[in-house]
């Protein structure tokens, strides 16, 4: 069980990690970055809600959906304050680099920021989840669903993918100060996680949600560029004429050693 | 602490090169008694980045590495230049210095986790005497300051008996010291690991073979870290060494008195490198000044040496790639001193030794690689394990405190390409590390289990 739920959480990001990102140290650099604001969103999130908790003398639902409604702004905001810091990075390595150009783009670090994101938060969600599953127990012996573990991976698994989506649109969304996009990424958030609100009944929560995860994903898909033809011309392999391109390079003056 | 090496009248010389390396020298750490203060006498050095004028790697494309870190840094214009070709490789020095710290970390969390052994109270070490199983808070929390206070007096007593010893040239001593310990730490603490992983798991072993696995892993370990060996099993050894020694830690300290402990060690740190009067401070500049190399053994080193056997450039000719080349030595070897290096020849490899002036400054860039000292290791999974240890099984605390090490790490880098001087690892690290640690406890853990109580996600 513990194998399995940690392959269906975070096959996807592991696959995503090592193809994409472990090869650059940069594009590392600012996973653990993006893993740091979360954690700061998340610190602040529980502050909230602790503080409330407190003040109010009980714990109860209400003030659960609260401390989660604040937790998916506070991200958010994050989310926003990451995109600044990396804005201002990326002008930095542009002015510091040799040809004016940053050596990543900041499409790059949007994915990278929404990977980053998505894997911290579903480490967070899952692993006390997933060590209680290597463990001795038996599930659901109160009267809750048997299938807990399998749910909570596939759950993780749509919020890691759903984070970076986010991740993509939002960056996108800022950069041209388009703010329906942000309203929408706001919105799918919160949608998202009010769904899980109504755990256990697992075909409202897990079928809306990989639905939306799939419509964020053709979204996030389209805006960094992608389009059906795209696809297509990719997986036919097509090799471009750049005659044109190599003439103009030809023309450049080497860069002095 | 991380310093850069240096040359000793480079201090002067103008944009060309990374003279702003330090030597770093880093106090040997001796026997993990002194481990303590020769915990912050190792702390990080790291290797400066270089700027080696053909690195003209740009941004692009290719493979990928050298990209700069990733914040950059606007200087005034003179020093932009330098401060470019700074950056440019900063990003990989971070990531070099990443993977052996999550490294020992891993191991450390993984060993605290599954070997009951590190976790059990069996007593204190003579250097926190006062117990904390006092009834009362206030007597608690007294206690562990007055641990604190003893365990960074003997810390700041063994560091000036080091710089006082290698002021007045004991290098036989230190020599010595250094070797005895590593001795200890490879031999005695290793048979302890390994005895208790075998009683974890059940696993029955015999006494020869016992005999044979640790004398050979001693041995070769010994011959790797203090004299040659691949880099890469020199690195592992390393590794080995601090996760056991931070390990010691976690068990022998008491709780309340290792965060103190963390704490108060940090802003040693901050004062002891950064102070005039410091002790690691003079000790880089003595070092300097007779432009001598580190005390091997104590310092994590990412990239190869070049032996002392290889032939010396003429140094007209290459300005810059002279700067490099020492570099390269990570101060083990200095160039100007080769007898003395000789005797202190640590890890190195021996790279090929003719190489022509170009293509050793592109090597370089490969291979220059960055410095972290022992004790810095050391502390950070003594952090990480502490938290792994006491957080009442949560996971999310350790994770926290490992972010908030690795981010710790990254921005003393920064600052290192910023600053261009010695300068200490701990602070900023150990400063995130406990922040997260307390509010992650605290703060996060409720919270989080209470919504994965109701499979809540956010």
């Amino acid at each position: 069980v513990f194998l399995g739920c940690a392959a269906i959480a975070f096959g996807p990001a592991a696959a995503l990690v090592l193809l994409t990102v472990a090869a650059e140290p940069l594009r590392v650099i600012v996973l653990v970055a993006g893993a740091f604001f979360w954690l700061l969103s998340l610190l602040a999130a529980s502050l909230l809600w602790f503080v409330s908790v407190q003040l109010s003398g009980r714990e109860d639902a209400a003030l659960l959906l609260l401390g989660a409604a604040a937790a998916v702004l506070l991200q958010e905001l994050c989310r926003f304050a990451c995109f600044k810091m990396l804005k201002k990075a990326d002008e930095g390595l542009a002015t510091l680099s040799e040809d004016g150009q940053s050596p990543i783009s900041l499409r790059q670090m949007a994915y990278v920021s929404g990977l980053s994101f998505g894997i911290v938060s579903g480490v967070f969600s899952i692993t006390n989840t997933l060590a209680d599953s290597a463990g001795p127990g038996t599930v659901g012996i109160h009267g809750d669903s048997p299938y807990y573990f399998i749910t909570s991976a596939f759950l993780t698994m749509a919020l890691v993918l759903l984070h970076t989506f986010w991740g993509i649109i939002f960056f996108d969304a800022c950069e041209r100060r388009h703010a329906g996009g942000l309203g929408l990424v706001v919105g799918s958030h919160l949608l998202t996680s009010g769904l899980t609100f109504l755990n256990p009944w697992y075909e409202a929560t897990l079928g809306p949600i990989f639905i939306l995860t799939l419509c964020t994903g053709l979204w996030a898909f389209g805006t960094a560029g992608g389009s059906f033809h795209n696809v297509l011309k990719c997986l036919s392999c097509k090799q471009e004429p750049e005659g044109q391109v190599m003439l103009y390079s030809a023309l450049q003056v080497p860069p002095e050693e | 602490m991380i310093t850069f090496m240096n040359n000793s009248d480079s201090e002067e010389e103008p944009c060309n090169e990374r003279t702003s390396l330090m030597s770093a020298e880093s106090p040997p750490v001796p026997s993990y008694q002194d481990g303590l203060q020769a915990s912050e006498a190792g702390e990080a050095q790291a290797h400066r980045k270089r700027r080696a004028g053909s690195s003209r790697s740009p941004n692009s494309v290719t493979g990928g590495e050298t990209s700069g870190s990733g914040v950059p840094v606007r200087e005034s214009a003179p020093e932009s230049e330098e401060e470019e070709l700074t950056l440019k490789y900063g990003a990989k020095h971070v990531i070099m210095l990443f993977v052996p710290v999550t490294l020992c970390m891993i191991v450390v969390v993984a060993t605290i986790k599954s070997v009951r052994f590190y976790t059990e109270k069996n007593g204190q070490l003579i250097y926190t005497p006062f117990s904390e199983d006092t009834p009362s808070v206030g007597q608690r929390l007294l206690n562990s300051v007055l641990n604190t206070i003893v365990m960074i007096s003997v810390i700041i007593v063994m560091t000036v008996f080091l710089v006082l010893l290698y002021k007045y040239r004991c290098y036989k001593f230190i020599h010595g010291w250094l070797i005895l310990s590593s001795l200890m730490l490879l031999f005695l603490f290793t048979y302890i690991y390994l005895g208790e992983v075998l009683k974890t798991y059940n696993v029955a072993m015999d006494y020869p073979t016992l005999f044979i696995v640790i004398w050979n892993f001693g041995a070769v370990g010994m011959i790797c870290i203090h004299w040659k060996g691949p880099l890469q099993l020199q690195q592992a050894y390393l590794i080995m060494i601090s996760a056991l020694m931070a390990l010691v830690f976690i068990k022998y300290l008491p709780e309340w008195s290792a965060w103190v402990i963390l704490g108060a060690i940090s802003i040693y740190d901050l004062m002891a490198v950064l102070c005039p009067k410091g002790p690691l401070r003079m000790l880089v500049e003595t070092a300097q000044e007779r432009n001598e190399p580190i005390f091997p053994a104590l310092i994590y080193s990412s990239a190869m040496m070049w032996t002392v056997g290889m032939a010396k450039p003429d140094t007209a000719a290459r300005g810059p790639s002279q700067q490099t080349w020492n570099a390269a030595e990570d101060g083990r070897e200095h160039l100007r001193s080769p007898s003395h290096a000789e005797s202190q020849m640590s890890e190195a490899r021996s790279p090929v030794p003719t190489r022509p002036v170009t293509s050793l400054e592109e090597l370089d860039e490969e291979e220059r690689g960055v410095k972290l000292g022992l004790g810095d290791f050391i502390f950070y999974s003594v952090l990480v394990g502490k938290a792994a240890a006491t957080a009442s099984g949560d996971w999310n605390t350790t994770l926290a405190c490992f972010v908030a090490i690795l981010i710790g790490l990254c921005l003393t880098l920064l600052l290192l390409a910023v600053f261009k001087k010695a300068l200490p690892a701990l602070p900023i690290s150990i400063t995130f590390g406990l922040i997260f640690y307390f509010s992650t406890d605290n703060l996060v853990r409720p919270f989080m289990d209470t919504l994965a109580s109701h499979q809540l996600y956010i």
